[in-house]
């Protein structure tokens, strides 16, 4: 049960990627793009996305428990560091040369393009270089 | 400039408001936050997380085949942005994701519905990094 939930969310998840404009990568291009024609449609995705899930995670976390686990699996980790800093910089960078975040690339993937699929082995492979550096390092949840 | 119609801002908020839907499935029932790049960085550990991103997958294939036989173009494969530029971003998404624990959707939409102070921090260092790589790289291309 609790895999049909993810996969609904992820499906539901896509559709949403979709319909706001955000598996288009020339649109992010043109959110990050302040300078120049600047398209807001990015910005607009989050004020939506936002507005339902921050009302939604207060109504939910009234609960004591998830429906089908016994507990949430919450990040408690309230401290900026460096590392999220320098992360979160990185990944702008990556974000901007390509105009994928993680979800719209995997999104793209049923398209059978060359580029979400280049796009998201090489993100993969980050992810797995980074495992690699860090492989004696504590992890931080965020 | 801004670009101003239906497709920049209400097609947006619906998008977004379905990715906060999604959001809010998986927390109610799973007690878990949608976070794509850590869900993708574990992805063979644990079924949900496969579920969600095999979910990912469809909603995109569903999306692409629904728009395919209206003809309006919902993914983009953005041939301006060379392979070898998207291998660079792929790369550096994984690894940024991973030292900032979590992407746009992770601390963009669920960190920031629960109003915390790292991912607040990590949404505006991304855009701001994204937003000075789009407008260096703009201005070498043009």
């Amino acid at each position: 049960m609790k895999v049909l939930i993810a996969f609904i969310s992820g499906v539901i998840f896509a559709g949403g990627l979709a319909v706001g404009g955000m598996t288009q990568p020339q649109k992010i291009v043109a959110f990050l793009d302040f300078a120049g024609n600047w398209d807001p449609s990015l910005l607009f995705v989050m004020v939506g996305a936002i507005s339902v899930h921050a009302v939604a995670y207060r109504l939910i976390r009234l609960r004591k428990k998830p429906v089908l686990d016994s507990d949430f699996f919450l990040p408690r980790d309230e401290v900026v560091s460096k590392r999220l800093a320098l992360g979160a910089l990185i990944f702008g960078v990556g974000w901007g040369l390509g105009g994928y975040c993680p979800g719209p690339a995997i999104a793209s993937l049923a398209t059978f393009a060359i580029r979400p699929l280049v796009f998201v082995v090489s993100m993969v492979v980050g992810m797995f270089l980074f495992r690699w550096i860090f492989r004696d390092v504590r992890n931080e949840h965020g | 400039m801004i670009k101003i119609g239906y497709q920049f801002f209400v097609q947006p908020l619906v998008g977004g408001a379905l990715i906060g839907i999604a959001a809010s499935i998986l927390l109610l029932f799973n007690g878990l936050v949608a976070g794509v790049s850590g869900i993708l960085n574990r992805a063979f550990e644990e079924r949900w997380r496969l579920a969600f991103i095999g979910g990912l997958v469809s909603g995109g294939a569903g999306v692409f085949y629904l728009t395919g036989i209206r003809g309006v173009t919902a993914f983009e494969d953005l041939t301006a942005i060379g392979v070898p530029q998207t291998i660079l971003a792929g790369l550096l998404v994984g690894f940024g994701t991973m030292l900032g624990s979590g992407c746009t959707s992770g601390h963009g939409v669920c960190g920031i519905s629960r109003f915390s102070i790292r991912s607040i921090v990590a949404t505006i260092l991304f855009i701001l990094a994204g937003f000075l790589t789009v407008t260096l790289m703009l201005k070498v291309l043009r």
